[in-house]
Formats: structure tokens, C-alpha cells, sequence
């Protein structure tokens, strides 16, 4: 079993404090995203509950053992780094047997697993090079391959697909999504890319400042964002949000309505707009749009939208899908 | 054009390392000539270069009147022995500064630099009254711990500028494997950074080996270096220039010999950090 539990886990560098006190519970088998701008404490969260970190306050339990002190190792989770962290000197065998040696397995169990876990993750030829030998796809496979072999109760990755190119990217998450439910571990995956968030989680757990903004499956996350912060983070392209005259009919500070929900009119509609740029991706056009007092706008046509820059429009947002939020930025539900 | 002026520039480039090369050289090369000349000509005005009567008399003189093999037995001790004793203890050092820096190891690290700017002979007599006292005058442990004392802040230096390249999630990836301080140390780090220790061990060999002022001080027959060697022919009857030029080249050989193939890794050691 593999449930995480963080009470009032808290980390400060002398007056600098990172994370000032967070709480969380994570499921067993739960695939959970931590999620957030660079600097908001999510890798720093992720390295406190990997044992790499000490809490300045609070505690972590694992498997509902208080795990606070206790040495990386013994807390029966593996990790998978940003930058790989695969021993140089030594062979992909090697390295994925590390952890078992260090352990004190027989040879023979151990010669056993590395070849079951080459096997899954198509490195059986591979055994014998060294990392500088391997593309990055190949570097990123052995670091998973050394964190499945200790057959831990839960994964913690640490943006581990930040080094790829965009399209190894993509498979990759689906292998380490296949992975999750194969072996039905808990793992708590870092990212600041949204789209990995909205892709692979069962839970976001969205993070700004060191404090928890928001802890929702994906789509409670895009279709009732706590916050300014979420509404804006999460979702791209990015959410429109005004403020002024365009809020105060609906009697709040703010209003946000993402470029999906706006219908678009070339005749008549609640917000005019005049065309400044058109991207075409083929199954959508996202329109980058001067709404006058609504500022400039992102709103997302079906298809190929012919249109030209300066052309005319009329925007009507879906009313079901306006997101509203107080001064504080503080989300208002009806 | 260019090609004719890149050439011209070339060649002169050449002629001037060569020149600076056989101006530093050439001292070196100088004793090992006179050691094959005879005490007369070793002296004579103006001095003759290749041309002379070569003899083999002076090693056969110094070998005679002189245990070689006991001094360079030590030297060799004294030398392997303060480095491997520095190593154990700089490893952790360096691996401590490095990886888990304090808000004073920089000061730290000044400091143990600064120790190298004071004249040895500031220290000279509360040690040799030490080593009195403790009865570790002239004895191969004392001199040991003197020279390793004395090298320890450089070798520090040098392997913390190493480990300093490591990036320290590898060693954070080895914790997570279940390896200990020690074993994170052995089996992870060390091997990491093998090209720096080696060249950290080879410079250090050469500078303990070469150290003269320690050595002389507090050294007379049992634990005495090569240094001792050649001292003992600038001797107050007088100076027998081919026979000290001949016990220099037999102290200076074996240490020529190593660096001459360790070039390499002395040069990235030296450079390290300095270029990248």
C-alpha cells in the first residue's frame, strides 16, 4: 500500500520560507501532479517527501508510518530526476542494479529483475552501454528502469520529461501513463507544463508560492478553478480574464471565460472585437482578438477559420461558462 | 593571405614556445651534463657544452660514498605516503564542501588557502620543538604528517573544484538507492571524479617530492628524501659541482620520468575548473 500523507509539512532556508505549511493526502495507486510556475516549491515538496530534504516543521507519513526522519531509502519510494542522475561509470546494467546491490540481494534475483525490467522497457540491448552511449529517450527509459526494479510503493518524478523534444515528449508520458497502470503504484509526478498536468493526473495538486491553490481532478480544475491563479495556470491557451466594466454586470471583480467558450458572430453579439492575428493549426484557429474595453482577447474558432487581420467580429460568451471572482481573486460560486 | 599570415604567425608562435621551453629546460639539462663531466671541467671558464671528456665517474662516486636506494626509498614513502594520508581525509572534506555547503565553507576555504601564504619558517621552530618533544625527529611518520599538513589545503582545493563539476543529483539518485555515506562516497563519487584524483595524486606526489624545506629541517639519516641526497654534496670542504650535479639528476629522474608520462592528466588538473 502506498498512500502519502504530508501534516502541516513545512520548509524554510533561515528567513526564506519555501513552504510554509502543507497539507495533502494522497491515495493509494493515485497518479497526482504537482503543478506550478518555476519557483513555487513543487520540486522542493516533491524532494521533502523523497527523504532529500528535511522539513523545517510537520511531518510525512507513508503507508501511514510517520517517515519525517527517515533516510531516502528506507521510505520505499524511487525517483526518477530531471536531469536522469545516471551513474556515468556505469553500465545501464549497472545502474539499474544499483539500488538492489546496495540492498544485498543475491546476484542470481538480481540478474533475474534487471532483465525483466530491461525487457518492459526495450532495453535488453542496451544492458552493456554506458549512459553516454544512449539518446535521451534511452537515458530517461533507465532511470525508470532503475526506479521499477526496487518494486517501490510509490514513484516520485521530478520533471522528467523537460529534457526531450517535443515529440519523444509525448510518448513518454503515454509510457509512463501505461507504466501507472500496470504496476498500480502511487506516483506524484513534478511538472510547470500544464498540458503533462491535465494529461496524465487523477489529481492536480496546483501550487503557487510554497501554498496549495487548489487539489482537484483535471477537469474540476478547468471547469471550477478556485482562483485567478488556477483559472489562469490551468487550460491553454490561457484563459481570458477582465476586470472593470466588463465584470460589473455580473457583479464581481473579475470575470474569466476561456477561448473555447466564446461564440463567435460575424454580425451581432455581446463584445465587439477587431482581428489583430489568426493562428491556424488546422483543426483550430485561435484568434488573437482587440475586444476594446474587454482588452485583447484569445478565442479558439473550430477548424479553419478563414478571417483577415482587421477584420470585424462579434464575441458572445457561453453564460453557463463565465468564471467570476471576487477582488481577492477568490473564485464566486452562484 | 590570410593562410600566408596564419602560417608566419604560426611559426613564430612555434620558435617561441620552443625558445621558453628549452629556457626553462635548460638548467635541468645543464646538470645533467655536468654530471658527466669531471670536477675540473665541471668548473672551467668558459664552460664547454657538448664537447668535453664524458665520464661516468661521478655516479659511480656518489653511489659509492651514498645509499641511493635508501633515500630514494624514502622519497618515495614520504611522497606516496603524505598524498594516499591526504586523500582519505580531503575526500570527505572536499565531498562535505561541495555537495553540502555551509554558509561559511567559502571563509573555510580562504582559510586553508591562507595557510599557504605563510613563510614555513614562521612554523619552523614550534615544530621542530614539537617534534622533539614527541620524539619524531628524523623518524618517516613525522615527516609524513608534515608534508601531508602541508598539502592538504591544495589538495582540497583541487577535489572540491572537481566534485564541484558533479552534478549532486547523481549522488541524491545513489541515497535514493539505498547507499550509504560511505558507499555513496566509494562507489559513486570517487569513481566519478577518478581523472581529478588522479591528477590530484600526481601533482601532489611532485610537490612532496620535491618539498626541500621540511625535509631538510627535520630529517638527518633514517627518514631522509632525496633532498638530504643532494644536500650532502654542497658540503663545507667544498663544492664538487659534478658530483652534486650527479646526485641531483639520479634525486630529479624519477620524478622527470612520472611527469613526462602523467603530462596529460597534469595539465587538465592544473587547468580544471580554469577552462570549460
Amino acid at each position: 500500500m502506498g498512500t502519502i500523507s504530508l501534516v502541516k509539512a513545512r520548509k524554510a532556508f533561515g528567513d526564506a520560507i519555501i513552504i510554509p505549511g502543507v497539507d495533502l493526502d494522497i491515495k493509494d495507486g493515485e497518479f497526482v501532479v504537482f503543478v506550478g510556475p518555476s519557483g513555487c516549491g513543487k520540486s522542493t515538496l516533491l524532494r521533502m517527501i523523497a527523504g532529500l530534504e528535511d522539513l523545517t516543521s510537520g511531518s510525512i507519513l507513508i503507508d501511514g508510518k510517520n517517515m519525517t526522519e527517515e533516510a531516502p531509502s528506507k521510505r520505499g519510494l524511487s525517483m526518477v530526476f530531471q536531469s536522469y542522475a545516471l551513474y556515468p561509470h556505469m553500465s545501464v546494467r549497472g545502474n539499474i542494479s544499483f539500488g538492489l546491490k546496495m540492498a544485498g540481494m543475491p546476484k542470481d534475483e538480481i540478474a533475474a529483475k534487471v532483465a525483466k525490467a530491461a525487457a518492459t522497457l526495450n532495453l535488453t540491448e542496451y544492458l552493456d552501454r554506458k549512459p553516454r552511449q544512449l539518446s535521451g529517450g534511452q537515458r530517461q527509459r533507465v532511470a525508470i528502469g532503475r526506479a521499477i526494479v526496487r518494486n517501490p510503493e510509490g514513484f516520485l518524478f521530478d520533471e522528467p520529461l523537460s529534457n526531450l523534444d517535443a515529440a519523444l515528449r509525448v510518448n513518454m508520458r503515454l509510457e509512463i501513463m501505461q507504466m501507472h497502470k500496470d504496476l498500480g503504484a502511487t506516483m506524484i509526478y513534478v511538472t510547470h507544463d500544464q498540458v503533462e498536468a491535465m494529461t496524465m493526473a487523477d489529481r492536480i495538486v496546483v501550487l503557487n508560492r510554497g501554498n496549495i491553490e487548489q487539489v482537484g481532478t483535471p477537469l474540476e480544475l478547468y471547469n471550477h478553478p478556485d482562483s485567478l491563479f488556477v483559472a489562469g495556470f490551468i487550460g491553454s491557451p490561457k484563459m481570458n480574464l477582465m476586470d472593470g466594466a466588463p465584470a460589473a454586470p455580473y457583479k464581481c471583480a473579475t470575470i474569466g471565460i476561456r477561448p473555447e467558450h466564446l461564440d463567435i458572430s460575424r454580425e451581432a453579439g455581446t463584445w465587439p472585437a477587431t482581428i489583430r492575428l489568426a493562428e491556424h493549426l488546422g483543426a483550430d484557429t485561435f484568434l488573437h482578438v482587440d475586444a476594446g474595453l474587454c482588452g485583447m482577447m484569445t478565442v479558439r474558432a473550430e477548424g479553419e477559420y478563414e478571417v483577415a487581420s482587421g477584420a470585424k467580429i462579434f464575441l458572445t460568451p457561453e453564460p453557463s461558462r463565465i468564471h467570476r471572482f471576487d477582488k481577492d481573486g477568490k473564485a464566486i460560486r452562484k | 593571405m590570410a593562410r600566408a599570415v596564419s602560417k608566419r604567425r604560426k611559426l613564430i608562435v612555434t620558435v617561441l614556445a620552443w625558445s621558453i621551453g628549452l629556457l626553462i629546460f635548460f638548467p635541468i639539462l645543464w646538470t645533467i651534463l655536468t654530471s658527466f663531466k669531471s670536477e675540473g671541467e665541471a668548473i672551467e671558464l668558459p664552460p664547454k657544452f657538448l664537447f668535453f671528456a664524458w665520464t661516468t665517474e661521478n655516479y659511480a662516486v656518489v653511489q659509492e660514498r651514498s645509499n641511493y636506494l635508501l633515500f630514494a626509498m624514502n622519497s618515495i614513502l614520504l611522497a606516496l605516503g603524505s598524498t594516499l594520508f591526504a586523500l582519505v581525509i580531503a575526500i570527505p572534506s572536499a565531498w562535505a564542501m561541495a555537495f553540502a555547503p555551509g554558509k561559511r565553507t567559502k571563509d573555510l576555504l580562504m582559510w586553508m588557502l591562507s595557510t599557504k601564504m605563510m613563510p614555513p619558517v614562521g612554523a619552523l621552530i614550534p615544530l621542530y620543538l614539537i617534534f622533539r618533544d614527541f620524539g619524531l625527529l628524523d623518524t618517516r611518520g613525522g615527516i609524513i604528517t608534515v608534508l601531508m599538513l602541508l598539502n592538504l589545503p591544495i589538495i582540497i582545493w583541487m577535489l572540491y573544484t572537481y566534485f564541484k563539476e558533479i552534478p549532486g543529483e547523481i549522488l541524491e539518485a545513489s541515497r535514493m538507492d539505498g547507499a550509504s555515506l560511505g558507499k555513496e562516497l566509494l562507489y559513486v563519487l570517487t569513481p566519478m571524479a577518478i581523472p581529478g584524483i588522479a591528477s590530484t595524486l600526481l601533482l601532489n606526489i611532485i610537490l612532496a617530492w620535491n618539498e626541500a624545506f621540511w625535509t631538510l629541517a627535520l630529517t638527518t639519516k633514517d627518514a631522509a628524501p632525496l633532498t638530504q641526497f643532494i644536500a650532502s654534496y654542497s658540503s663545507p670542504e667544498g663544492l664538487f659541482w659534478a658530483k652534486l650535479s650527479a646526485a641531483s639528476t639520479m634525486a630529479i629522474a624519477p620524478i622527470l620520468v612520472l611527469g613526462w608520462f602523467a603530462q596529460k592528466q597534469l595539465v587538465r588538473g592544473l587547468t580544471f575548473g580554469a577552462v570549460k
